[in-house]
């Protein structure tokens, strides 16, 4: 496979677009976790959730 | 499971919970497939090799509309229904949506620079695509100013209907303007002018990207249900906190 003269504009293209899908779900990824750690810490420090249920519960 | 239990965030958790590693594994295969058969596909008589571009920034040019007009659904639903998952919706769609503006906005330049000679022209397309990404950065700010999340949600719901003013003038410029942009030669009437030595890659990343999409927005919904509860128990502890000292 050959990219010709216009190598660098394919290749920044794709690299480009693997980075910024790479960051979106380091992002979402990091996110979730974040949430998970916030919600643990508050029940841990006696907050309840009106329902009774653990706000981590996802079944 | 019928729709209406969605409605319930905690049976959505549990829906999106299951169906991410299923939705992720799909998406990750047809990912390969469309990167393989984006590399063996032949050069273009006109563009040369260029024409791999098309194969990423089509797809991330369609998503950057379909999302938006998700988000004008989900707007729909939080003023008409005031459905309790669609404002989580439109804001967990706003930062991927953006990605694949500023995706389709790049890979188009760079697209643009060998094949029109510069990387940017302020024609029809161009520009309505730039107001969209402009757009999606408003809506995200938007969500970030407003404290109050019910007044936030109505705030972006309203400026997500306005802006969907801009998919039908993003999807015609083409036609209605004089522009170095190229018409549509996918969707049109007639059918596809595409050869299916391009098409079949094409189509494949399109399905790959909206999947990665599905992917995103599900997890990021997650992700969203996850923080409202963090600010809901929040509030419980400094209400607890007040009734103590009271």
């Amino acid at each position: 496979m050959s990219l010709g003269p216009y190598a660098t504009f394919i290749l920044t293209s794709y690299l480009l677009v693997m980075a910024v899908v790479l960051i979106l779900i380091g992002w979402i990824t990091i996110d979730y976790h974040r949430q998970r750690r916030h919600l643990r810490e508050l029940e841990a420090g006696g907050a309840v959730r009106r329902s009774g249920r653990s706000a981590t519960d996802m079944k | 499971m019928t729709l209406i239990d969605l409605a319930n965030p905690t049976r959505f958790l549990t829906l999106a919970t299951r169906l991410l590693p299923w939705l992720a594994a799909a998406t990750a295969i047809l990912l390969a497939i469309g990167l393989y058969q984006s590399a063996m596909a032949p050069d273009d008589y006109q563009q040369g090799a260029t024409v791999k571009i098309m194969f990423i920034h089509v797809p991330n040019a369609w998503l950057s509309m379909f999302v938006w007009g998700v988000m004008s659904l989900a707007a729909l639903g939080t003023l008409v229904w005031r459905h309790p998952l669609a404002d989580v919706a439109a804001k967990a769609a706003a930062p991927i949506g953006a990605a694949f503006t500023f995706l389709a906005l790049v890979t188009g330049s760079l697209w643009g620079r060998p094949m029109w000679g510069t990387y940017w022209e302020w024609d029809a397309r161009l520009t309505s695509v730039l107001i969209l990404f402009l757009m999606y950065l408003g809506l995200i700010a938007l969500w970030r100013a407003v404290e109050d999340p019910s007044r936030a949600a109505r705030a972006a719901a309203i400026l997500t209907l306005v802006g969907a003013i801009n998919l039908p003038i993003i999807k015609f410029s083409v036609d209605w303007w004089n522009t170095l942009h190229q018409p549509a030669s996918v969707m049109r009437m007639g059918g596809s002018s595409l050869d299916r030595a391009f098409l079949i890659p094409l189509l494949v990343m399109a399905v790959a990207f909206s999947l990665l999409f599905l992917t995103l927005h599900l997890a990021a919904m997650r992700n969203e249900i996850l923080r409202r509860r963090v600010r809901a128990l929040q509030l419980i502890q400094v209400a607890q906190a007040s009734q103590r000292s009271a």
